[in-house]
């Protein structure tokens, strides 16, 4: 089904006015305030912020008068959402104070520190037995459902493969408006015609497009508002990534590293889409980091962007991370560091200039990139000296933990099989070995070209303290295959294959604590999987699984406690909402998206 | 002036068709980089990238797909035909046309021809053990080597085991020798889900359930919570594993390994050829 459907402006209905105290933010607060004041202990429906429990557990104050404040916090919250419900602007305000709309996921992640956490907890270690499907919506699309839907004021956004976009009704999966983009016959993109999500900003929500485009469509319509090219599909240049409002800014980072495109961070002023900025990853002549290119290879380095980074209000800094240098798998002609390949950046959201990098991977030869979400930890259990950290599990096999303010490293620890590193630099950085570059017979090398991690979402839950990735150990023969350069054709420089040493390849649910880079506990799947993983204060992780199943662990065991079969294999994360109320867990599968609720 | 007839329509059509059709099939009916070396170099270049995963490094069979090195070939005889077959796949196996595999638009016209080159290259021209009896081999498969009770061939035989009639296709005599000799070192694929990375292979399992009932088999399909398993009376158990007292997989095939005492290099020889027969129809 080609083109844009839309149905009547049924977003506009006022529908939480009705019956005020039964439905809405209302409840909730009604819920929070009864409970406290009542000094019942807490029930296991209702809304709830994590803020107060913490509050509550570390009381010095009179548990009364702590209980009060925080429901009178709540309350006004609460009805500030209501209010908003109205408008339906979603402003940089809301999106640094999301902690406070905990019934909203406004972003990739669900807030700028990419936790990817829920503060809901109606559905926890007690009730999540319980939990029933709710609704299923069938995007239609064929190969791997990516999306992380984004809710806001009781409407779901998301996207589905060949640039489909919809919004939803939260409550009951009823779509509001559907979009398709008519996609030129000869686009490029690397691994599948994905796409993983949309941001919002005001009144529109924003796409990059698999021709390389950024739009911006109307929340309550569907309709295209601006439509701007940011690169040439012919020569290898597409979008997969969902785009990170900031400011009035649409960041987006660009695909294409499997054919040689010289990687870019954009940033497009949301009213009109113009281009505010753009951060070259591959330095040009005269700019520093130039020299870590061998000759002209600069031109063809790739180092993309391709997957959402996060963004620190207190610093104004886009923290991106970026992907390999092409061609993916043959250093030979880009002798160097190859920079800024396999990094993390820094950036000024005002202006796109880089206040620090850190590079993963020097060099990189397996295609390992960096494009991994990197989290921001400053709250929860591990004590952070004063520092604001921020995290990756790289896709190299490494777990680096590093000083957000300076860049430099704090820890990097093994969390998977690796066989490319022995040693570390001076900085504490692992280092590749003399057995880790491909060879023309071909080599095993841990981890396979796949990682140990990939691209899916990673989650940080602040009351175990952990970090939650999707992991697995899978060995892979890298054998070169030289290559020249084509303007739009692939240029990977190599080949690589599962090597049948390793078998079977295992998949893992990994909590790795921060402070030591040490795994805690693991979970292990039938098969590797790649869904990403979400936290919530109910107690509860969240995942899914490559047989189609998604699951709730106990956070703090990783015990399965619940499974749902959703008849497809899940490649997207799962986010938290709630929704007149209540809690919503929900998750693409398949061609479906999935939401998950109490009876 | 703008009406025309339909069938003036469809006519163009057809005639334009026609003339798409044609330019795209018989755009170089001969190899224009035949016998060159340095097209075959970097026809092996391509071949990694592009066809080394099914085909295996050297394009002597893989997983998926069959040994190219054989002169005698299912599905391509000239070089046209081979090109056409990366170009466009073939219907009704995991051969993808050029281009469909997600990773953008594929190979140019002389990348193809290059990856013709490389396999022409490679080619035995001998016929692979021209003295073993495929006829014999029948018998033995059917009889006294018993590799029917588990494997089916042209739809005669076991369910527990792989079907086999294709084998003989799309695997090397060396490899079909090794599987039968060390049946363990690499498990068959089985089931393939359609949007599951990995298939599901021929693993043992034992599950013992709650009434103390021990169940061998061989697992058709396994998830974190069940399990579908095919004992060797054919019979489907379908398993929750909470509720199992024990449940145990393990990568040591449910095929017996036959050793040269067991079954002689010429009996299995006599089998190998029997399957190559039916695998190359």
């Amino acid at each position: 089904m080609r083109g844009r459907i839309r149905s009547s402006s049924r977003a506009k209905e006022p529908r939480t006015f009705a019956f005020p105290w039964k439905s809405g933010p209302f409840r909730a607060a009604f819920l929070v305030l009864h409970r406290t004041m009542a000094f019942r202990p807490c029930a296991p429906e209702g809304l709830k912020s994590v803020e107060m429990k913490r509050a509550r557990r570390g009381a010095k104050a009179p548990l009364y008068r702590h209980r009060m404040i925080n429901s009178f916090l709540l309350l006004f919250v609460v009805l500030l959402g209501s209010a908003f419900q109205a408008s339906a602007q979603v402003t940089f305000e809301r999106l640094v104070n999301s902690a406070k709309e905990p019934q909203n996921w406004m972003t990739y992640s669900g807030d700028y520190s990419g936790k990817r956490f829920s503060a809901l907890d109606q559905i926890n270690l007690t009730t999540v037995r319980t939990m029933v499907p709710k609704w299923v919506y069938q995007t239609a699309a064929t190969g791997k459902l990516e999306t992380s839907p984004l809710v806001v004021d009781g409407i779901l956004y998301a996207t589905a493969q060949d640039n489909r976009a919809f919004a939803l009704d939260a409550r009951t999966g009823r779509p509001i408006w559907m979009y398709q983009r008519a996609l030129p016959g000869d686009i490029r993109p690397c691994c599948g015609r994905v796409n993983r999500g949309l941001a919002i900003l005001g009144d529109k929500v924003f796409m990059g497009t698999l021709d390389a485009h950024v739009i911006a469509l109307d929340a309550k319509t569907g309709a295209v508002v601006w439509d701007v090219v940011a690169a040439d599909y012919r020569t290898g240049h597409s979008f997969t990534v969902a785009p990170l409002a900031v400011k009035n800014l649409v960041v987006i980072g660009v695909s294409g590293g499997e054919y040689g495109v010289r990687g870019f961070i954009d940033a497009y002023d949301a009213d009109t889409g113009g281009r505010k900025w753009r951060f070259y990853t591959v330095p040009g002549p005269g700019e520093p980091g130039h020299e870590t290119w061998e000759g002209d290879s600069w031109k063809t380095g790739g180092a993309p962007a391709w997957n959402t980074g996060t963004y620190d209000p207190g610093t104004n800094q886009i923290f991106w991370p970026t992907g390999n240098p092409a061609p993916s798998n043959r250093g030979e002609g880009r002798a160097g560091d190859n920079l800024y390949s396999n990094s993390l950046l820094a950036l000024n959201a005002d202006t796109g200039k880089m206040n620090w990098y850190f590079q993963f991977t020097k060099h990189d030869e397996h295609d390992w990139d960096a494009t991994q979400v990197p989290v921001m930890i400053d709250t929860g259990k591990i004590d952070t000296g004063g520092k604001h950290l921020i995290a990756q599990a790289d896709r190299n096999g490494f777990f680096y933990v590093i000083d957000r303010t300076t860049g430099k490293l704090i820890s990097a620890t093994a969390y998977g099989k690796i066989t490319w590193s022995d040693k570390k630099d001076a900085d504490g950085r692992p280092v590749a070995n003399n057995q880790a570059s491909p060879t023309l017979e071909g080599r095993t090398v841990c981890p396979g070209a796949l990682g140990t991690t990939n691209f899916m979402a990673p989650t940080y839950d602040p009351q175990t303290g952990l970090f939650y990735v999707t992991a697995r150990d899978q060995c892979d023969i890298f054998s070169t295959a030289p290559q020249p350069y084509e303007a739009g054709h692939a240029f990977y420089g190599s080949a690589y294959f599962p090597s049948e040493e390793a078998e079977p390849y295992l998949g893992f649910l990994k909590a790795i604590d921060p402070a030591t880079g040490e795994v805690k506990v693991k979970f292990r799947h039938t098969s590797p999987t790649w869904s990403g993983v979400l936290s919530t204060a109910g107690g509860l992780v969240f995942s899914g699984d490559a047989e189609g199943n998604f699951i709730a662990f106990e956070a703090a065991t990783l015990k399965p406690l619940w499974h749902f079969q959703m008849g497809g294999a899940v490649y997207a994360p799962p986010m938290a909402f709630a929704a007149d109320g209540k809690e919503y867990v929900a998750i693409g599968a398949g061609s479906a998206v999935y939401a998950f609720g109490l009876p | 002036m703008f009406r025309r007839s339909r069938m003036g329509i469809v006519a163009l059509i057809a005639t334009a068709t026609m003339l798409v059709g044609r330019a795209a099939y018989t755009a170089d009916d001969r190899n224009p980089l035949a016998g060159d070396p340095k097209a075959a170099k970097a026809g092996e270049y391509e071949f990694r990238i592009n066809c080394a995963l099914c085909h295996g490094l050297g394009a002597h069979g893989g997983g998926r797909g069959p040994d190219l090195t054989r002169a005698q070939k299912k599905h391509a005889h000239s070089d046209a035909e081979m090109f056409q077959i990366i170009s466009n796949g073939i219907a009704g196996t995991a051969m993808p046309a050029n281009g469909t595999n997600g990773q953008g638009v594929g190979m140019t016209d002389e990348e193809i021809w290059q990856i013709v080159t490389y396999i022409r290259s490679l080619e035995v021209k001998a016929p692979a053990r021209a003295l073993a009896n495929g006829a014999r081999g029948e018998d033995l498969f059917y009889g006294d080597a018993n590799c029917s009770l588990c494997h089916m061939v042209e739809g005669k035989g076991g369910r527990l085991g792989p079907d086999l009639t294709g084998v003989g296709g799309s695997r090397t005599r060396e490899a079909i020798i090794d599987s039968v000799r060390n049946p363990s070192r690499r498990l068959a694929w089985g089931l393939s889900e359609a949007t599951k990375e990995f298939p599901q292979e021929y693993e043992s399992v034992t599950a013992v359930t709650a009434e103390g009932k021990e169940i061998k088999g061989v697992a058709l399909n396994e998830d974190s919570f069940s399990v579908q398993i095919m004992d060797a009376n054919e019979r489907i158990h379908l398993l929750d594993k909470e509720k199992l007292r024990s449940f145990h997989k393990s990568r040591e095939s449910a095929m017996p390994k036959y050793d040269p005492d067991v079954l002689s290099d010429k009996d299995l020889e006599d089998i190998v050829a029997y399957l190559i027969s039916v695998g190359a129809k």
